[in-house]
């Protein structure tokens, strides 16, 4: 730096000189406008911006100048400074930009590539269906009952009007368990939990039993020993074979499709008086291939409707059995299975690939049904 | 029951154009579940004809059979005429040999189609050409071939007549499966009935003959069981000739209905049973000793059977006896003693009524289930007997099976119907329909039941053919499905207020739907197992799990046993998988397992069903039960995470069992500690007891090599087992909202040097209990164990962030914290910090 000197006329301090300051910013901003990387610009920056730049050695000098002198310097020090300023962060953004987008570039992806790394689970659809069928009836205001599997002959049989000797009882179909005359057996159908459900509690009764059950069929295609049904069983006052045929009717049309119906068939069942057999329209072909053997229909076998399950009024023994007053209160249950259900809904054709438990088999239905 | 439909329309005035398809839609309508409609000989064609046998030469051929020239009148539209050497009729080439010349036999002509399409034509054969061919039974589809072709009897036709007709070689059978309230329908009787009312057309019913007094005085007929048997009729027949054939038609009719023909009495006995519904046995009168006794069997009483086996009596068998002893057992089979044969001059039929209980338990006791006990045990018509035995007697009379119709016993203890009183509203209110008075009674009568109507009540006689119908809702039913369920409109109750899913409900959902979400399939397995389970498993002698329950009646008799874990079935699935080449399984299961209690005898309880049992009762009846807890059981073998292109898979690892437990009990919010125990199957050294508190409440681990190598599985795999009922038990319903601290954290590491008996878990609580309340996280970050730290020893490293929730924590408070944390693990498990 010069030393002070009053009389000293900035025009000829060379550094404030105007052209010398022009050159200087024009020497800032063609570095600043060449520069093609960051670094570059960085460098540009130190070189024509920083404190031993042109630029700011002049600044400085502006301080050597008599009073009159310096405003004129000072103003025209500072524009050509914020003019390389302005290039500089103008610069810094363009290259910044550039930058990024070639980042974003460089790191692109395939992202069709697969991260199956934690193999994806699944529920078994029999307990999927299961519990869509409790929602359906837990809708309408009823309750999911639950009973033991291991069950006392007494409510398997006896308390559903199912005598001993009654021919539902033979050794061809029930699982007695230690002996048979324990008096205990692997319950043959849900409806026992009817009965429980009666002992405890009392009418209006509106409940759903899902629930597994056991038979002494060889395992076949169409056969388990081990299967799940599901009981429905409303006790109140005034039920009547029309709210039976009604309440099945919204069921199957939740679960197979809107608009489908139903029919019952007269039967029997020892705990049920009147007692009908369940078929609804099949949901396939809708009964267009009944007659129409150029359009025949593997899930109805062409009959145009499917069997699924038995029901009734519940029979006044049963109620008389169970505690419930039978010429105050009157009641409905039906049972299905619901392996067939799983079937008939889902195209499945052999029982066996619901019970051997391959992973295959169960993923293909996922967490839902 | 099979039931052809010409037999229904002897008693039916069906319509000729009724077709067999719309009988059966009629009959399900009404209840009767035909299963089946078969057109027997649907695809017979002619001509098929009735030919006598003129002349035959035997020809013995070079591949050692020997056949039968035969020429044969087949009646004048088919025959051709005489040459030199032959007679009138057809050539044809036979090679049965059970026949002369004259006899009557059936021959199919070219153009023919017998059963199965099988065409018939003119061919070339041993050297001629067969015009045709002599049927067997087997190629008519009427039978087993006993000897070789028909020889029809002498009077069965002239030759050229159609033998389609003839041989009943068409009709079409409807096959009813007769549920067991509906024994009426194991009759064309019964069918008949039904169907003359669905059609709304005329019944005769077979069985209303006039029948003789019961005058006879030489078969005395004691019932000394009458509860058991309370009607017995037997009929005397004389002069039985054991040549007479059953009628082909007959046969015929034996035959579409299921049943084999075997000889004329046994036919008659047969067909009168499927016409009316009431079985018959024959007798063979010489053999008869004295007069016949109805009783139960006496201890150490033995019988031969018809079947040749010699059966030891039950106290409980009803038998027929004469001075001889037993001569059969009730309904269920004659004994071989008194059986008609060749020798047989007069015969005894018998026509009983016996309670239907005593004959099913016989049948089954003596494993002998036959059409007759089938019917007994769904009840016969007890008005029946006299008219059943009739029809029996004129048909042997008629058939030329005997001469005269002898005399008639009975005895007769059966009570009469009893009334139902039937309120004639409660039909429309049990169906949701209405149903006039007038309607009830209507229906009611064509059922067959007497109908007093008094005001708006009736008093109802139910037919002795419908032993089912006993109480008003019986009777209902009968209106309802005679007016058809079809007419029955469909109402949705208003359901009461529901609660929804229990607690516990909601609590398994949520456990598979977690499960699910971290990777795990769900199976469903049997509960049956092998008691060599439990070796494999390595439990010792006196593991309750030992303790299960047994079948009586296995499926399988190497899996007789109920699980008393799920692990058995699971790891069972998990080989399955394997062996189908899935190396990497993660499986879950919930389901019920049953572990009986220590008092193995248990007094057996049943309780009436006339009213609501006792609460004694009942809990007697839950006291046969063992318990059974819903459990939840996890296996896994292989990656936990898959190879890939990412990289090397994870192997799955004890602490992926442990970590399976943790996510279930998370989501049901239910804090688990863990701690090691030794347990089978588990690897002793990696198993960890899952406790609720103080309660053990499973296990999780790698299992036992042994056991894998014993059950055949790969080695490393997985398991784990948890009891989600006491799960539910302890499952926090409301979670209780978390205080979040907003001021900065406060980061802290600890390594610390413990013996190796000290478990992460137990350093971990006594750094949180010691760490105070700006404690905010305690997270183990490594593990080391080796030179650094000295044998017996190793270094667990701890995060540790503090918090407060009022201000920035100092330095100083923040190292006062960790310091107490280091000290209390010090004070409990003698931790020192590392590098100290």
């Amino acid at each position: 730096m010069s030393a002070p000197n009053s009389s000293f006329d900035p025009v000829e301090v060379t550094a404030l000189q105007p052209a010398e300051l022009e050159k200087a910013r024009d020497a800032a901003l063609a570095a600043i406008a060449a520069a093609s990387t960051l670094d570059d610009l960085k460098r540009a920056r130190l070189d024509h911006a920083g404190d031993r730049s042109p630029l700011a050695l002049a600044n400085r000098e502006i301080g050597a100048l008599p009073p009159q002198a310096k405003a004129e310097a000072g103003r025209r020090v500072g524009q050509a400074r914020a003019a390389v300023r302005s290039a500089v962060e103008a610069r810094q953004a363009a290259l910044e930009a550039e930058r990024d987008a070639r980042v974003l570039v460089e790191e692109t992806v395939d992202v069709t590539l697969p991260w199956d790394r934690l193999p994806r689970g699944a529920r078994h659809p029999i307990t999927t269906i299961h519990e869509r069928v409790a929602e359906i009836f837990v809708a309408m205001g009823y309750e999911v009952a639950e009973g033991p599997e291991v069950e006392a002959e007494w409510f398997n049989f006896d308390a559903l009007n199912i005598p001993p000797d009654h021919p539902a009882r033979g050794m061809s179909d029930t699982f007695f368990v230690t002996s048979p005359e324990s008096g205990v057996v692997l319950r043959t159908h849900t409806s026992p939990v009817q009965a429980r459900v009666m002992l405890e509690r009392k009418p209006p009764i509106y409940v759903i039993v899902p629930g597994r059950t056991y038979r002494t069929d060889e395992l076949d295609a169409t056969h388990t020993p081990v299967f799940h049904q599901v009981e429905g069983l409303v006790v109140d006052e005034g039920i009547t074979m029309a709210h039976l045929k009604g309440t099945l009717e919204h069921f199957v049309q939740e679960l197979f499709g809107a608009d489908l119906r139903t029919r019952l068939r007269p039967s029997y069942f020892p705990f049920t008086e009147p007692s009908a057999e369940l078929d609804f329209q099949c949901f396939v072909c809708r009964g267009e291939s009944v007659g129409n053997p150029e359009n025949p229909c593997r899930t109805c076998s062409s009959e145009g409707w499917i069997e699924w399950g038995g029901c009734g009024m519940v029979n006044p023994r049963v109620l008389t059995a169970c505690g419930i007053d039978p010429d105050r209160f009157s009641g409905f249950a039906f049972g299905m299975g619901l392996e067939r259900g799983l079937m008939l809904r889902h195209g499945i054709s052999d029982m066996r690939d619901m019970v051997e438990g391959d992973v295959r088999f169960t993923r293909a239905f996922g967490t839902e049904i | 029951m099979r039931v052809p439909l010409s037999w229904l329309r002897e008693y039916v005035d069906l319509g000729p154009d009724v077709t067999a398809r719309e009988v059966a839609e009629r009959l399900i309508s009404a209840g009767l579940e035909v299963e089946t409609v078969d057109h027997i000989g649907a695809d017979v064609r002619g001509p098929l004809v009735v030919a006598r046998v003129v002349a035959f030469e035997e020809e013995e051929h070079s591949n050692g059979k020997t056949i039968r020239w035969c020429r044969v009148d087949v009646g004048a539209e088919h025959n051709e005429p005489a040459s030199d050497v032959l007679a009138t009729g057809r050539s044809v080439v036979c090679g049965a040999r059970n026949f002369v010349v004259g006899d009557l036999v059936v021959v199919s002509l070219p153009g023919a189609v017998l059963p199965g399409g099988f065409a018939i034509a003119a061919r070339k054969t041993y050297g001629h050409v067969s015009d045709g061919m002599i049927c067997s039974a087997r190629e008519l589809g009427t039978g087993e071939d006993k000897d070789g072709i028909i020889v029809l009897p002498a009077d069965a036709g002239m030759p050229g007549g159609d033998a389609i007709e003839l041989l009943s070689l068409r009709e079409d059978v409807l096959d009813i499966a007769v549920t067991p309230d509906r024994g009426y329908a194991l009759s064309i009787r019964g069918v008949a009935r039904e169907v003359a009312t669905a059609f709304d057309v005329g019944f005769r019913d077979p069985a209303a003959l006039s029948v003789p007094d019961a005058t006879g005085t030489d078969w005395p007929v004691e019932l000394a069981a009458p509860d058991r048997c309370d009607r017995f009729v037997l009929r005397t027949v004389t002069g039985f000739d054991e040549e007479a054939h059953s009628p082909l038609w007959m046969q015929r009719r034996l035959h579409q209905a299921g049943m084999r023909p075997i000889s004329l009495a046994v036919d008659i006995t047969n067909y009168v049973m499927l016409e009316l519904g009431q079985p018959l046995h024959a007798y063979d009168r010489q053999r008869l000793a004295g007069p016949m006794v109805v009783r139960l069997a006496r201890p150490g009483e033995k019988l031969q059977t018809l079947d040749g086996t010699t059966r030891t009596l039950d106290a409980d068998d009803l038998l027929i006896t004469d001075d001889t002893g037993p001569i059969g057992i009730a309904g269920v089979m004659g004994g071989a003693a008194t059986e008609i044969d060749d020798q047989t001059g007069d015969i005894v039929i018998e026509a009983a009524h016996f309670e239907p209980t005593t004959i099913a338990r016989s049948a089954r006791r003596h494993r002998l289930p036959s059409e007759a006990s089938r019917r007994f045990e769904r009840g016969v018509d007890d008005r029946l007997q006299e008219a059943a035995a009739e029809r029996a007697v004129r048909l042997l009379c008629e058939l030329r099976g005997a001469v005269s119709a002898g005399t008639a016993t009975a005895a007769d203890h059966a009570a009469p119907s009893v009334a139902i009183d039937l309120d004639l509203d409660l039909p429309t209110r049990m169906v949701g329909r209405d149903y006039s008075h007038d309607e009830v009674e209507r229906l009611l009568t064509a059922v067959g039941c007497q109908v007093a109507v008094r005001g708006r009540a009736a008093r109802v006689i139910p037919p002795s053919w419908r032993p089912d119908l006993c109480i008003p809702a019986d009777l209902v039913e009968e209106v309802a499905r005679l007016h058809g369920y079809d007419a029955i409109p469909a109402l949705l109750p208003k359901a009461a207020v529901g609660r929804g899913l229990t607690d516990s409900q909601r609590l398994v959902r949520r456990v598979g739907q977690v499960l699910a979400g971290a990777g795990f399939t769900e199976v469903l397995s049997y509960p049956f197992v092998s008691p060599t389970v439990h070796d494999a498993f390595g439990l010792a002698g006196d593991d309750l799990r030992r303790r299960a329950l047994r079948l009586a009646n296995p499926i399988s008799e190497e899996e007789p046993e109920l699980r008393t874990s799920l692990l058995p079935g699971l790891l069972s699935a998990v080989r399955r998988n394997v062996s189908r080449g899935h190396e990497d399984i993660a499986v879950f299961e919930v389901g019920l397992v049953f572990r009986p209690g220590p008092d193995s005898a248990v007094q057996v309880v049943r309780p009436g069903v006339q009213s609501r049992p006792s609460s004694e009762e009942t809990a007697a009846l839950d006291a046969l039960l063992p318990g059974q807890p819903r459990q939840l059981a996890v296996a896994m073998t292989g990656n936990r995470e898959l190879a890939g292109w990412w990289g090397e898979g994870r192997e799955a690892t004890w602490a992926d069992a442990a970590e399976a437990a943790r996510t279930v009990a998370a989501a049901v919010r239910v804090e688990i500690e863990l701690r090691a125990d030794r347990h089978p199957p588990w690897h002793p050294g990696r198993c960890a007891a899952l406790l609720v508190g103080d309660l053990v409440v499973g296990h999780a681990g790698e299992l036992h090599p042994r056991v894998l190598g014993e059950l055949g599985l790969p080695a490393r795999t997985l398991a784990m087992e948890l009891d989600l009922d006491v799960l539910a038990r302890h499952a926090r319903l409301v979670a209780p909202g978390p205080d979040i601290r907003t001021f900065p954290v406060a980061k802290e590491d600890v390594a610390l040097v413990v013996a190796d008996t000290v478990s992460a878990g137990e350093l971990a609580a006594a750094l949180r209990d010691g760490a105070g309340e700006l404690l905010e996280q305690v997270r183990l970050f490594d593990v080391y164990a080796g030179d650094q730290v000295g044998p017996g020893q190793r270094s667990l490293a701890f995060n540790l962030r503090f918090r407060a929730d009022d201000r920035t924590l100092t330095v100083d408070e923040v190292s006062a914290a960790r310091d107490a944390a280091v000290a209390e693990a010090q004070r409990r498990v003698g931790a020192v910090l590392r590098g100290s």
